[in-house]
């Protein structure tokens, strides 16, 4: 596995800095990019994300590795959401919107300002809660992302790739051209993801994929899922514990503290491997959680 | 730290730099935003048409003159510019198209808010569109041609052909889906919360109404008859066919009287030579026309944002 | 969401006495509203029955006449109308549509110029009809020199219908899903692809309507056009954009105005044509608006 420190878990060995961190030296030197670094994929450092003058979310410390579906959990209005946004790029959308300190893609931050927020969604797909299907064919869906990208690929071979990956080829293989509306929620979501992974993204954001789908169709995507991480690296914001449990292998819990206004800032308190956040977490807040007692 | 990390870390330029400029984006909102722009063109045509030749008309004739006095004979040899029987004849006809439009207008917004059935409604409200949607010219016609002979001659023997109170009636039926229509808006922005509480304490539709709904909408109500009263003055063909061309220093609404947008519709479509001050005098009345219902529009505007902004 | 009161309020309402003034009250509003219907009604009856000796293929086969009314007819007036039409359409449709675009896609919502381009179409929504003519006359016919054509009325006509495509357009693309153009900005699309290929082709029913709803409107509009040469005698089609021209609204003005009772026929006639147009274009916006209920 990637080597990736939790900064709030207790400091061991001298190889780390202070901040428990990766020792850089090396790679300053000019030598060769240790297999670890580039096992990082985002590298998150006092991450703050402001709508005008509200802080959404304050000092977001994390790193996320390659190929491993991290959750991001905790209550409503935690930033949660917020901070997976600021990952694409797509919190640009919202006028207001900015985000402080260091938030590191394979080492570059997105947020320089050479940098292209179009090229960065390319690379970073994203599944919505609802699943928001174009109001077009089932064909025209997946083939929409490639076309806009310029990408030139035999566009049938495509389409059958990713919707084969995405669980939903057979299901439709009779009548692509039907439209996406026809589909249930279930396939829908599927066709979502289908569409995303057309573009060939390194990562997959998920926003609550399952929050409107049943439990078989739910189950359908974690099992999904699991076969996607393989792949791509995913990041999932969800607000069923258990969900978080069944997936993922590393999980991050979010709690909002509530200022003398009475306003929410959502921050980070605990980041670690599942099973140690769901079995012995080291944060008070996070055992409340878990344990029901709160959220 | 980290920044060195991002900086040297693939010892290269960032990968999500942007590799291509995208000129055809900046090309694009550029024609975009031309595109709304053309409507402050349209607004800064409108003044410029009106503003020079009004000056140079107002360079020769007194602006005391031209609001103050009353005879107005441009074609003349020796003409006069007294503006003030245009102004007269747009007012009485105004006038009677108001004292119609209002309460008709109100009434059946009220009937359509409070009272008819979802049915009903259904085919009540698209008939006033249909009238709403009716060519002025049709109107004019309807005024002239039946509204004078067989309504108003009966009542009035000595009627003239033309008249004002025939344009007024049809103007002032003309005006009402405008008046209904943004009535009714106002008013069903009303939260139904107020509604319920009223019927609740056991208030009858009428005294709801009445007492609740209309003085709750009431600045929506107002920019409804202010944009109406806006839209009779505007008004050109109902009165050019039916009000006559003979301007006229009268309240009499049975005599013809010429209105600042006939004379305009009049002189601007005859024979006048340009540059001469009777052309000048077209724009300088359409200034006046312009002044008048941009000042109306303004009030009306600011209302409708006055009850949007109090329900939102 | 706002309710009216037939929503809530329950059947009888005659509660607290009076019960006599509340059904009187009731029903002047009713006549408020009917007196609006029943002048329609005797409108549209009146120019059908005046007009129909002359409802008859001569309407539209033969060119006015002033020496032989019983041989007129309104060709010119129906292919001037659909000239000008057709300029007024092609100068309004694309930059109604892109200024739109613009306003609601691309503009920031609280900048000081969108909310000065908002103030501005709502009053440019609101001027007299007439002011557009002296525009046009000042400007395209005079300054730009494009005479009273067919071209300076499409223009002219174009700036007056334009609010209104404008803010039907703004609703249409109001009316599409935050969500559509997130999961295609997500695909890392550009704005303008997304607005290209998934924004406006969502909107395009109720751009069609608004589209058809400001065609209804120049169509029927005569004052403007009155400062721009239509009312000269026109016996013959416009040949191109520099033709001289007259409209049908224009040519029922025209033969109002004569004293001679056979005009006012075929005034009439010519007024049933003119709605009967006006009914099928908004018979086609209705149908469109009820078939494409978006099923968001």
């Amino acid at each position: 596995m990637s080597e990736i420190h939790d900064p709030h878990a207790p400091q061991s060995t001298s190889d780390l800095t202070n901040t428990g961190r990766m020792d850089v030296s090396a790679v300053l030197e000019g030598a060769e990019i240790p297999e670890a670094v580039s096992n990082i994929v985002f590298d998150l450092a006092n991450v703050q994300v402001y709508y005008g003058d509200f802080q959404a979310v304050r000092d977001v410390t994390m790193q996320i590795g390659r190929n491993e579906i991290t959750a991001f959990i905790g209550p409503s209005g935690c930033g949660k959401s917020t901070l997976l946004r600021s990952f694409n790029r797509m919190n640009d959308l919202i006028p207001g919107a900015r985000v402080e300190g260091l938030l590191a893609y394979h080492g570059y931050d997105i947020y320089a300002p050479e940098v292209d927020p179009i090229e960065v969604r390319r690379r970073i797909g994203m599944v919505f809660q609802k699943p928001n299907v174009f109001p077009k064919s089932i064909y025209e869906n997946v083939a929409y992302g490639p076309k806009v990208n310029g990408m030139k690929v035999n566009m049938d071979d495509l389409v059958e790739e990713c919707l084969t990956k995405a669980a939903l080829w057979d299901e439709v293989k009779d009548d692509l051209k039907k439209s996406a509306y026809a589909l249930s929620g279930g396939q829908q979501q599927r066709l979502v993801i289908a569409r995303c992974i057309a573009v060939k993204p390194e990562v997959i954001l998920m926003d609550e994929p399952c929050a409107s789908l049943d439990p078989i169709a739910t189950a359908k995507i974690e099992d999904l899922m699991k076969e996607l991480a393989k792949d791509y690296t995913i990041v999932i914001v969800t607000h069923n514990m258990q969900q978080a449990a069944r997936v993922s292998e590393r999980t991050a819990f979010f709690t909002a503290d509530v200022d003398a206004q009475g306003v929410r800032h959502g921050r980070l308190v605990e980041y670690g491997p599942t099973r140690r956040i769901f079995t012995a977490p080291h944060d008070p807040r996070t055992e409340d959680y878990i344990s029901g007692r709160f959220g | 730290m980290s920044t060195a990390l991002a900086e040297s870390a693939a010892g290269g330029l960032n990968p999500l730099r942007q590799t291509k400029p995208r000129y055809g984006e900046k090309v694009i909102r550029g024609i975009l935003f031309a595109a709304a722009a053309v409507s402050i063109f349209t607004t800064f045509g409108i003044i410029v048409s009106l503003l020079v030749p009004s000056l140079e008309f107002f360079a020769e004739i007194p602006l005391t003159e031209f609001l103050f006095t009353t005879t107005w004979t441009p074609l003349f040899a020796d003409g006069q510019f007294g503006v003030l029987p245009l102004v007269m004849g747009t007012m009485v006809i105004t006038l009677i198209a108001v004292a119609i439009a209002i309460p008709l207008g109100l009434g059946s917004a009220i009937y359509l808010s409070e009272y008819a059935k979802p049915r009903a409604r259904k085919i009540l409200k698209p008939t006033l569109e249909v009238l709403a949607g009716i060519p002025t010219v049709v109107f004019g016609f309807f005024a002239l041609e039946f509204i004078t002979a067989f309504v108003l001659k009966p009542i009035f023997p000595g009627i003239q052909v033309f008249n004002a109170l025939s344009a007024g009636i049809v103007m002032g039926i003309m005006i009402i889906p405008t008046i209904a229509s943004l009535s009714e808006d106002a008013m069903s922005a009303v939260p139904s919360g107020l509604r319920d509480g009223a019927y609740a304490l056991g208030a009858t539709k009428r005294q709801t109404a009445l007492r609740v709904i209309v003085p709750a909408a009431l600045s929506g109500i107002v920019a409804a008859f202010v944009l109406g009263i806006s839209r009779a003055i505007g008004e050109t063909m109902i009165v050019t066919v039916a009000a006559g061309l003979q301007p006229n220093m009268t309240l009499n609404p049975l005599e013809g009287m010429q209105t600042m947008t006939s004379y305009i519709a009049a002189a601007g479509a005859g024979d006048v030579a340009t540059g001469s001050i009777e052309y000048k005098s077209i724009f300088a009345v359409g200034m006046l026309l312009f002044v008048i219902t941009f000042f109306m529009n303004m009030i009306s505007i600011r209302l409708v944002r006055k009850y949007r902004q109090a329900y939102q | 969401m706002y309710t009216s009161a037939h929503d809530t309020a329950p059947v009888d309402l005659e509660g607290t006495g009076q019960p006599l003034v509340d059904k009187t009250f009731r029903w002047i509003l009713f006549l408020c509203l009917a007196v609006g219907i029943v002048f329609l009604i005797v409108l549209l009856t009146y120019v059908t029955l005046k007009g129909w000796p002359r409802l008859t293929p001569t309407l539209w086969e033969n060119m006015p006449s002033l020496r032989r009314p019983e041989r007129a007819g309104a060709q010119s007036a129906i292919t001037g109308t659909l000239w000008v039409i057709a300029f007024t359409a092609l100068f309004a449709l694309p930059v109604g549509f892109l200024g739109a675009v613009y306003m609601e896609e691309y503009a920031n919502p609280t900048s000081r110029f969108t909310r000065f381009v908002e103030i501005n179409i709502q009053n440019l929504a609101a001027v007299p009809s007439i002011v557009y003519g002296i525009l046009g006359l000042a400007i395209f016919a005079r300054a730009l020199s494009l005479g009273q054509t067919v071209i300076t009325a499409g223009l002219t006509l174009a700036l007056l219908v334009l609010p209104v495509i404008i803010v039907s357009t703004r609703e249409a693309l109001r009316a599409v899903p935050q969500n559509i153009r997130h999961g295609s900005l997500a695909l890392g699309a550009t704005l303008w692809q997304t607005t290209w290929r998934q924004t406006m082709p969502a909107a395009i029913p109720g751009m069609a309507t608004g589209t058809i709803l400001a065609l209804s409107r120049a169509i029927g509009e005569a004052a403007p056009l009155l400062l721009l040469g239509a009312v000269t005698f026109i016996s013959f089609n416009p040949t191109g954009p520099f033709s001289a021209y007259t409209t049908l609204p224009i040519q029922i003005f025209n033969w109002t105005k004569e004293s001679r009772e056979e005009f006012q026929i075929l005034a009439s006639a010519t007024i049933v044509l003119l709605l009967v147009i006006l009914l099928a274009m908004n018979a086609v916006a209705i149908l469109i608006r009820n078939r494409t209920q978006k099923r968001w």
